[in-house]
């Protein structure tokens, strides 16, 4: 059985922002050819035999992008505007990371791609083969060995380590947008901590649903400040947050870089009576069985029969390894 | 030393690494990185290093009168491209820590735009785990530093999320110390 091919199936999630903005399992690849002509590809000679530069970007963007990220670590959880650029991808393809990543990467970097866990799909390959093109980095799908690892909506099963840095695809950077569309009026909320509109959303979910609904994207305070935006991960990774590796956040279309130092307090917003839960499905792995793992739920043929397994497939097939 | 000397052999790579040690730096606290690959005149290894990887043509720089000189200005004009400025327009400073000071006059960020503030490059005689008690976000329980003294971080540190950022350079080392860090003596 195929499991990637079945992951073709998987319903996308519904969580806030992703309305029609994330390109999943596309048929197309990412067409790097084009971009990569010596005229509109930021081409720096001095690169020995290279036809584009270092890491794709060029050095003026990179040191752009370097200085947004060192702020964004010194102010953790508020969102740093920067100047994002073109990539050869579209956005709903993690721009933001990849732009991220590549101000990031060294060529002594190990590098690892997951979009919802898998490191096969059709666009966690492509950024892997873009890097590995771009900037000769190796690549690995095993999250212990990875330096630099990207994701899209979700954090690795396996503890991530110091001298690893966790690079998210961000869609909407911003936590107060569905509640206050005007971007002077959500600096404004930040600049004060007023954060009193988040908490009667999370109160509205608790009067209409007897909890807080929020499955993906649940807000966080960071370090006791800032209300941050973790992406479109399950709540039930939240709290991962409080990590050792260095987590940086890359919005493109936004043009937003935020980052969580590591070791920072990573508090999932919630109310006394309704304390934050990370919930988990009521099942083990189909395939590895484990019992405290993220799951996703497969059909398995066109009877609608299905399974849960782990949506971290390095994690899983470690497992499963070590138990054959 | 003529300008065009002292700068990065090979500029991608040699820049990714720096910053690499930067993040690292500034990221966790108290921690010391090495870095190798420019010399500026009058400058540490690493100062040199963390100039040629953060600051260009859209940077404007302070520069403290102790390491303020014409071989410098000449060899961050050929290689950054900077131009010098005063204290409170300046994105970076460099210079000893007495000579850089008031850290008032420089910007702090504003309520809506906290990274609007300034980086200090500061150079310090030696770096060690020893001295001034850090602790907050990038350090695990405590970590140690010895700063040039300890008030004016406390000050920094009160205006959070305003405030300016701090890289420590001695010889090819280098330590971060972002606003965020909560310094005791
Ligand atoms: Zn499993």
């Amino acid at each position: 059985m195929s499991l990637a091919g079945l992951r073709q199936g998987k319903p996308e999630h519904a969580g806030h922002g992703e309305a029609g903005e994330q390109p999943h399992e596309v048929a197309a690849d990412i067409h790097f050819a084009a971009p990569f002509s010596k005229e509109n590809a930021g081409m720096d000679e001095s690169v020995p035999g290279g036809a584009y530069n270092f890491a794709y970007l060029d050095e003026e963007t990179k040191r752009m992008i370097r200085r947004a990220i060192l702020k964004g670590i010194a102010i953790p959880g508020y969102q740093v505007p920067f100047a994002s650029r073109e990539m050869p991808m579209p956005y709903g393809w993690g721009t933001g990371g990849v732009q991220v990543s590549a101000a990031c990467l060294t060529p002594d970097d190990s590098f690892k791609v997951i979009d919802q866990g898998a490191d096969d799909t059709t666009n966690a390959v492509s950024i892997r083969k873009f890097f590995e093109r771009t900037a000769g980095v190796e690549t690995t799908e095993r999250t212990a060995e990875a330096t630099v690892i990207q994701t899209r909506h979700r954090i690795p099963e396996t503890p991530l380590t110091e001298g690893q840095i966790l690079v998210y695809q961000v869609p909407i950077p911003e936590p107060l947008r569905f509640l206050e569309p005007r971007e002077t009026e959500t600096r404004r909320m930040h600049a004060l901590e007023d954060y009193g509109l988040m908490h009667v959303k999370l109160y509205e979910d608790i009067a209409r649903h007897g909890e807080i609904a929020t499955a993906y994207a649940y807000p966080v305070k960071v370090e006791g400040r800032y209300v941050m935006d973790p992406s479109p991960i399950p709540k039930f990774d939240n709290p991962k947050m409080e990590m050792a590796a260095i987590q940086l956040f890359g919005a493109g279309r936004e043009q937003r870089i935020y980052a969580i130092p590591p070791y920072t307090r990573v508090v999932s917003l919630d109310f006394e009576d309704h304390p934050f839960v990370a919930g988990k499905a009521p099942h083990d792995c189909a395939l590895c069985g484990a019992s405290d793992t993220y799951l996703d739920e497969i059909i398995t043929d066109d009877a609608g029969s299905r399974m849960y397994v782990c949506s971290d497939t390095d994690h899983c097939a470690t497992r499963q390894e070590a138990a054959a | 030393m003529i300008a065009l000397e002292g700068g990065f052999a090979d500029v991608p790579v040699e820049a990714s690494r720096a910053f690499r040690a930067v993040l690292e730096a500034m990221a966790r606290p108290g921690r010391i990185e090495a870095v190798t690959g420019a010399q500026a005149p009058g400058l540490s290894v690493a100062a040199s290093v963390v100039a040629l990887t953060l600051i260009d043509g859209t940077t404007p720089v302070f520069l403290a009168e102790d390491v303020d000189s014409p071989a410098l200005r000449q060899w961050l004009a050929f290689h950054t491209g900077a131009p010098v400025v005063a204290r409170g327009a300046a994105m970076f400073a460099l210079g000893g820590w007495a000579a850089l000071g008031p850290l008032g006059a420089y910007a702090q960020g504003t309520p809506e735009y906290p990274d609007r503030s300034a980086t200090l490059i500061v150079e310090v005689q030696r770096l060690e785990n020893a001295g001034a008690k850090l602790t907050g976000p990038g350090i695990e329980r405590e970590a140690w530093l010895n700063l040039p003294e300890v008030e004016a971080f406390l000050a920094n540190r009160a205006q959070f999320p305003l405030g300016v950022d701090f890289i420590f350079c001695a010889g090819d080392r280098l330590a971060g110390l972002p606003r965020s860090t909560r310094v005791e003596g």
